[in-house]
């Protein structure tokens, strides 16, 4: 039985990019990947960075994700909110597809009676429930972020409780940016086991510039070998075929 | 495929008088005024045909649908019932999109919340009785209520029974917990998954406790588990219950009834050594000392009397012999 896959990139920065390409363009082309772009901003009380935010939306609006800007101190709870959300998102979208595919062309979930969208929606509750997850973390230690790695630390350690909660399986990276003489460096390679992070978290330098746009097409990469090595996921085999039970 | 990424600020202003239409129901409602707002929707008093009813809008439909799900459920339930009475679900088309929402039952009280302020400690056990109860049933529906927390739990004002509110949290048992809020949630405690399970609730049931017995909500600490448990310890409200609110913590809890069973057997004792120990109270000591009180107090009023008479006497016998 194969439920398919369903892959994100969650970005945990503080604010503008300044080096490399446009990050938005990167995450429109994570998305014609499959890979669905989240970004969450991390701002400590409400530091009004008008540009910082715009990137923050656009960033999500073209990598069909979902963005929120937070306090330090809400980052656990917006961590799991975001994953979660774009998650029904995604599934939401395919279920969306299936039904334009089986009623015609401008049928949404949207349009059926209450009745009918109640039992679509347990339908997409389900799927949420049992899909595989891929998680690619990419966090900004950029100069700024320097006193707010502790919070994000412990934001991850709190996103694993949530997933490791659910009935599917859950797979994880954590990438950094900048890295040493490239866009990013590989802190942690894919495992089912985000708890791994407190470890490897301490050992962070952080400082240089933000080449968001260069890290996103950096981890894009990073799936395709995963899906290699773990065969979870059939490319886009098992969305097109839809759920199956 | 259209995917826009959300925001979170899905309030949803309607002014009173407004008049909702429903797309597929056709039925009208007229809006009085805003009952409160949550995470994923806001709600508004209204006038139906039915009388006033209480209407919950909201720009996400999903968590909407699921909500109504639940509440679909309990329309069949014999017995008091678990969640609000559900009237209509239906689309209301604006100019400015569309706007899910659906038409339940309008439940008249305070919140827990406000309750807990205003009444003294003694209704806590009464409401965490109900509530247990309440939990037990729904837990044996396949579902775990997941977000709760003195605010979704109402208070109705024609009988002071508790009653839930918001089941957008309610999750399907084995399944992760939908919506949660930090303060009584298990996983920010460091104190298990959130997969929904009946000692999810259970926990959430202690932190209620906790909180109605501090009065507020803290941050944890390095070590949330001990810091917990410090505080049950040495909470003086919370302290008879120690070994109920240690076990919950634990999850050692299965089932809702095993908790309230717990509970009413402490209250039980407690009663009866409290009785007790008025009763010894009412018979023996406070009598004796007031005895005890009465006998000198008349023994000094003796002194003195003798102490006046000698002293007469004395004056008499000095001015008649000096005369």
């Amino acid at each position: 039985m194969n439920k398919g896959t369903i892959k994100q990139i969650l970005l945990i920065t503080d604010g503008c990019s300044n080096q490399g390409e446009d990050p938005a363009a990167m995450a429109a082309l994570a998305k014609e990947h499959g890979i669905v772009v989240n970004v969450i901003g991390v701002m400590e009380n409400y530091e009004t960075d008008d540009r910082g935010m715009k990137e923050i939306d656009n960033i999500a609006s073209a990598g069909g994700g979902v963005s929120q800007v937070v306090q330090t101190k809400q980052l656990s709870q917006t961590v799991q909110m975001v994953t979660r959300q774009a998650m029904t998102q995604t599934i939401k979208g395919v279920v969306n597809q299936e039904l334009q595919d089986i009623l015609g062309d401008s049928q949404s979930m949207e349009d059926l009676p209450p009745e009918k969208r109640g039992r679509v929606m347990e339908v997409v509750d389900d799927l949420g429930e049992t899909v595989n997850l891929e998680v690619c973390i990419l966090v900004d230690t950029s100069a700024s972020m320097k006193t707010k790695l502790p919070t994000v630390r412990e934001a991850l350690l709190d996103l694993s409780i949530s997933l490791t909660s659910r009935m599917g399986e859950n797979q994880f990276c954590l990438y950094t940016f900048p890295g040493k003489r490239k866009a990013t460096s590989k802190i942690m390679s894919w495992t089912p086991k985000i708890d791994h992070i407190s470890q490897v978290f301490s050992k962070l330098a952080s400082g240089g510039v933000t080449p968001t746009g260069p890290a996103i097409r950096d981890v894009i990469k990073s799936f395709s070998t995963s899906s290699r090595r773990h065969l979870i996921s059939h490319d886009d085999e098992a969305y097109d075929d839809g759920p199956r039970y | 495929m259209t995917m826009k990424p959300m925001m979170m600020d899905q309030d949803i202003k309607l002014h009173p008088g407004t008049r909702i239409y429903g797309k597929w129901h056709k039925k009208t409602y007229q809006i009085m005024r805003h009952l409160g707002s949550g995470a994923q929707g806001t709600v508004y008093l209204a006038h139906s045909n039915q009388g006033e009813v209480a209407i919950k809008f909201s720009k996400d439909p999903s968590s909407l649908i699921s909500e109504v799900n639940i509440l679909k459920r309990f329309v069949a339930l014999q017995g008091d019932p678990l969640g609000p009475y559900l009237y209509d679900v239906d689309d209301w088309v604006t100019n400015k999109g569309t706007i899910n929402f659906y038409v339940m039952e309008r439940i008249k009280g305070v919140t827990l919340d406000d309750s807990i302020r205003h009444k003294g400690f003694e209704w806590v056990y009464v409401f965490i009785l109900q509530l247990l109860k309440d939990l037990s049933r729904l837990h044996e529906l396949g579902f775990v209520f997941g977000d709760l927390k003195p605010e979704n739990l109402m208070i109705t004002e024609s009988n002071y029974r508790i009653r839930c509110l918001d089941f957008g949290g309610t999750t399907q048992l084995g399944h992760s917990i939908k919506e949660y809020t930090e303060f009584f949630d298990r996983g920010y405690w460091g104190m298990g998954t959130r997969k929904a399970e009946p000692s999810y609730d259970l926990f959430a049931v202690m932190m209620i406790f906790i909180y109605a017995a501090e009065r507020r909500r803290f941050n944890k600490t390095e070590h949330p588990r001990d810091q917990l448990i410090q505080k049950i310890k040495t909470n003086p409200k919370l302290k008879p219950f120690e070994k109920i609110l240690l076990k919950a913590l634990a999850g050692q809890f299965h089932h809702a009834n095993d908790m309230r069973q717990a509970f009413l057997y402490k209250m039980n004792e407690t009663n009866r050594i409290e009785s007790r120990i008025t009763r010894r109270r009412t018979a023996t000591s406070p009598s004796k000392k007031r005895y005890q009180k009465k006998k000198t107090v008349s023994g000094w009023i003796g002194a003195s009397v003798w102490a006046v008479v000698i002293i007469a006497l004395y004056v008499m016998y000095t001015v008649l012999y000096v005369m």
